[in-house]
């Protein structure tokens, strides 16, 4: 989405969603997500449990050929069906074809999103079979013909109110129904009803065991229990990348599924059905059989769907898709999911974060495309995520391929120049302009104040927006006539490599550079005041910028060029000091694909965040007072990605020792996420999350104190948010800090 | 583990408290009279057979449901074949006799859990429960009572029993199915 109605229709739809569904989507996500901490918390080796779910999965998808014919066999043994479907369609008429057979006028089904990717429902009805959503959420669903918007929790986006309303609407019970309770048990009487008649239950299945056959489903609800068990005839539908080898591999899935998603130990339900089952079928038809006397012949039908998979299978990028036990933890810990949901951030079945790599993979690029920008790569979802997933690269891997006409490779250029080339079907100009942003620091750094006063010009503003769409509401930065190499030059350093402890190159990022010199400075004085001798050489932007705007290429040839400018300095033993929390992830994590395997580890081995580095120095003898202690009272929000590397916990150490008074923020991400809030499509729903933030910040306790942020766009997004100078934690502790 | 670290039982008696679900430790002989004492109607209880040889449902459980008697029931009673300390628990095998639905549409479930069927943690239960299900055998790892928050508040009983009540067999004796 390029142009500008493009964009205005885009932050209409959001701005709409923000105000219809934000609220109860923001409640329950935030619900969820403090759940999954305090949950997780309460594990003894969440780490290697996790560690194991994911060896469980690539495992099982690298054997998935010779697990699902294994599978087929044991299902075959105890008396079922296999089917495999190639697509949808597939799926559906095999589906439908035994619903003919078996004359069935009713299909009960419980949630399943692989379903909702069939559109199965639609299929069953076109042929006048009654399908029926029993999961509560789901029939609400139903009943107000709606999407899902969560995929674990599909009704979130609707408050009590608005199915109370609804209910009465459509049921016009006797008593107007009001609480969750009596929707409830309405709910579960009319659903018990329409159970009791059903011919055929269909499930989906969180996972499928090779060895038995038994399908696991995780719910809390017992709708899943009833379909399965009440009709003689069960079909399960599940992608067939739902299959593990044994029953033992379910334990850690178990401990982690309802931790990660809902934030709850255990659902009430881990069902694990072996179909076809043993137990009777409750026929009502037949209602004075004792179970134990009836001689049932159950019927049981797996349908595996590929719709994609495979094709999945065999992409390197994209393989890791299919490791997604669909938990939801990448949507609930999401800044933007929180404020608009499943609706906004989610295609045509899949929402949340890991949905770009399913939507990309079962419906194409298209549906990708809708929602992908809403990943800020603020990369706090791969932490929470139970099987080690880097969501945001699946995410920037399909941005790449977005912006190269949905194919890999199949335009392979560099996009060096600010200048759109119309016919390149590259990038859209607003991309390129974020993703060269270095070139325009640049520019802007050697033509200050005027490049400032001209950018603050009102006509200029608007050009601004209506071309590129960056937002006018935004302040833009003010790029500095003298960069922090320019200062660091003239000054010189003031401890000797020869006296010095140690000796480190001070990355130069670009935002400390041309226009934050001051954090630079700042920088450069602590680490002084702690006897290291620093150099501040000419090192390139790291690449992030562009990686966030999906192009690859172009990151890495600045991982290439970062790493041929700091190779010297490494092999002589310095350390990489970097301020910006942002391209020290990319030093840490994204360059491992990027750069040969060597020189990210030589890298990254020796790369610290500053306030890592200087809680290093502090640990190993450094003396503190050498700083200033005697500093205000703070108010502290650590960055996204800090917080993914666990760095946070330095900054606060740091703080304890030189006991500066700190209250954190406990938010996932400001909102601002580098360019994001920049830009004109995004910038309400940027500053909704960072509402969250500074809510925070402007309670009585914390509305006096000093804010301070590790990111640059955190700082922007704090200055913006309360119009209070937000600093680097660094500045805070220059010996010679102008912020009292 | 340390001495005076909590015993298994007690580990699963403070999981089911936290789930708000009541546990009763009963010796075989004073069975019937606890089972009585939990019930929500002593007339309307229907169970499946016990496959303990310490006890077995008193007459006054009809223990020979069908759909009809299904649904007029308000308590069911069913055998647990694990219990797991450190969730609060218990595994329950469908049974050709109808333990599933017993255990499913009733307001109450009471289940019956053999102490020496008490294990400490998930991964000892999926462990034991390996060999049943490649034997082609089917259970529900459950906890706590069904549950809901679909519409706008926790609600118990959504589709399965509104309560769950453990009788926790303090003589187990040794597997005997
Ligand atoms: S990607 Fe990970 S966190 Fe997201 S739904 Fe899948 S398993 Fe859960």
């Amino acid at each position: 989405m390029s142009s500008d109605t493009g964009r205005g229709a885009k932050a209409d739809r959001i701005r709409h969603l923000l105000e219809t569904e934000g609220p109860a989507v923001e409640a329950n996500t935030l619900g969820f997500n403090q759940g999954r901490y305090d949950s997780v918390a309460d594990l003894e080796d969440y780490e290697a449990l996790k560690a194991e779910a994911r060896a469980i999965k690539e495992d099982a998808i690298e054997r998935l050929p010779e697990l699902l014919e294994e599978l087929r066999e044991t299902v075959e043994e105890n008396g079922g069906t296999v089917y495999l479907a190639d697509d949808a369609a597939d799926a559906n008429r095999y589906i439908r074809e035994l619903a003919s057979e078996n004359e069935a006028e009713r299909v009960v089904k419980s949630k399943s999103m692989t379903s909702e990717e069939l559109e199965v429902n639609e299929a069953l009805e076109a042929d006048g079979v009654d399908v029926v959503e029993t999961d509560l959420g789901e029939w609400v669903l139903q009943v107000a013909d709606e999407a899902p918007s969560h995929i674990v929790a599909p009704a979130i986006h609707k408050s009590r109110e608005e199915i109370a309303r609804l209910f009465n609407a459509e049921f016009d019970p006797e008593e107007p129904l009001e609480t969750a309770e009596e929707l409830t048990m309405f709910a579960r009487e009319q659903l018990g009803e329409l159970i009791r008649e059903a011919d055929i239950g269909m499930t989906g299945a969180n996972f499928i065991t090779a060895d038995s056959g038994t399908i696991m489903l995780v719910t809390s609800e017992g709708n899943a229990r009833k379909s399965a068990v009440v009709p003689d005839t069960h079909v399960a539908v599940a992608g067939l990348e739902k299959v593990v080898p044994s029953v033992e591999d379910l334990a850690p899935f178990i401990e982690l599924i309802g931790r990660s998603g809902t934030g709850q130990d255990i659902t009430s339900y881990i069902s694990l059905l072996t179909p076809p089952v043993d137990s009777p079928v409750v026929d009502f038809d037949d209602p004075d059989v004792a179970f134990a006397d009836r001689e049932d012949d159950r019927d049981f039908h797996l349908v595996l769907i590929d719709n994609g998979r495979l094709e999945l299978r065999e992409d390197d990028q994209l393989r890791e898709t299919l490791y997604c036990i669909r938990c939801s933890a990448c949507a609930n810990t999401c800044g933007n999911f929180q404020s608009v949901g499943g609706h906004a951030f989610g295609g045509e079945t899949y929402s949340g974060g890991i949905a770009t790599g399913w939507e990309a993979g079962v419906h194409g690029y298209e549906s990708a495309a809708e929602f992908n920008d809403l990943c800020t790569g603020c990369s706090r979802c791969v932490e929470a995520c139970p099987v080690e997933i880097d969501i945001p690269w699946i995410n920037t891997v399909v941005r790449d391929r977005l912006n190269r006409g949905g194919e890999d490779g199949q335009f392979d250029f560099l996009y060096d120049e600010l200048v759109p080339d119309e016919e390149s079907g590259g990038p859209a100009l607003q991309k390129r302009l974020f993703g060269n942003y270095e070139t325009l620091a640049k520019l802007g750094s050697a033509t200050a104040p005027v490049s400032n006063w001209m950018a603050g010009l009102g006509p200029v503003r608007t050009l601004m927006e209506r071309t590129v769409g960056v937002d006018s509401r935004r302040p833009l930065p003010a790029f500095q006539r003298e960069t922090l190499r320019n200062w660091h030059e003239k000054r010189g350093s003031r401890v000797s490599a020869a006296d010095a402890n140690r000796e480190v190159v001070l990355y130069p990022d670009v935002y400390t550079n041309y226009i934050d010199v001051d954090r630079g400075k700042a920088a450069v004085r602590v680490l002084e005041a702690l006897n290291v001798h620093v150099r501040v050489p000419d090192v390139p932007g790291s690449g992030r910028a562009p990686l966030s705007q999906g192009m690859i290429a172009t990151a890495d040839e600045k991982a290439s060029r970062v790493y041929a400018a700091l190779a010297e300095h490494v092999d002589a033993g310095r350390d990489v000091v970097v301020i910006e929390p942002s391209d020290l992830a990319m030093f840490r994590n994204e360059y491992e694909k990027l750069l040969p395997e060597q020189s990210f580890e030589r890298l990254s081995d020796v790369s610290y965040e500053v306030l890592e580095y200087v809680y290093g120095l502090l640990e190993n003898g450094a003396d503190p007072t050498a700083l200033r202690t005697d500093g205000p009272e703070l108010a502290y929000h650590s960055h996204c990605q800090q917080r993914t590397l666990g760095l946070d916990a330095y900054t606060r150490a740091v703080f304890d020792e030189l006991e500066y008074d700190v209250l954190e923020s406990e938010v996932e991400c400001c909102g601002m996420a580098g360019s994001f809030g920049y830009k004109e499509q995004y910038y309400e729903l940027s500053m909704d999350v960072g509402e969250r933030l500074a809510e925070q910040f402007t309670t009585p306790e914390a509305s006096d104190r000093l804010v301070v942020a590790s990111g640059t766009s955190c700082e922007d997004q704090l200055d913006d948010l309360l119009a209070r100078d937000a600093v680097h934690p660094v500045e805070v502790l220059d010996p010679r800090s102008r912020h009292h | 583990m340390s001495a005076d670290s909590p015993s298994p039982v007690e580990r699963f008696e403070t999981s089911l408290d936290a789930l708000e679900v009541s546990v009763t430790r009963v010796e075989p002989r004073t069975f019937d009279e606890a089972l009585r004492d939990v019930v929500l109607d002593p007339e309307t209880v229907v169970g499946t057979p016990l496959p303990f040889d310490s006890v077995s449902l008193p007459d006054w459980v009809d223990d020979e449901p069908t759909p009809a008697t299904l649904e007029a029931a308000t308590t069911g009673v069913t055998a647990a074949s694990l219990g797991v300390a450190d969730y609060g628990s218990v595994v329950l095998p469908g049974t050709p006799d109808g333990s599933e639905p017993v255990s499913l549409f009733q307001d109450l479930h009471v289940a019956v859990l053999r102490r020496s069927d008490l294990v400490g943690d998930m991964r000892t239960a999926i462990e034991r429960l390996g060999p049943q299900l490649r034997e082609g055998h089917s259970a529900i790892v459950a906890t706590g009572p069904s549950a809901t928050a679909d519409m706008g508040a926790l609600v118990k009983g959504a589709h399965g029993p509104k309560d769950v009540h453990v009788l926790l067999l303090e003589d187990g004796g040794a597997a005997d199915e």
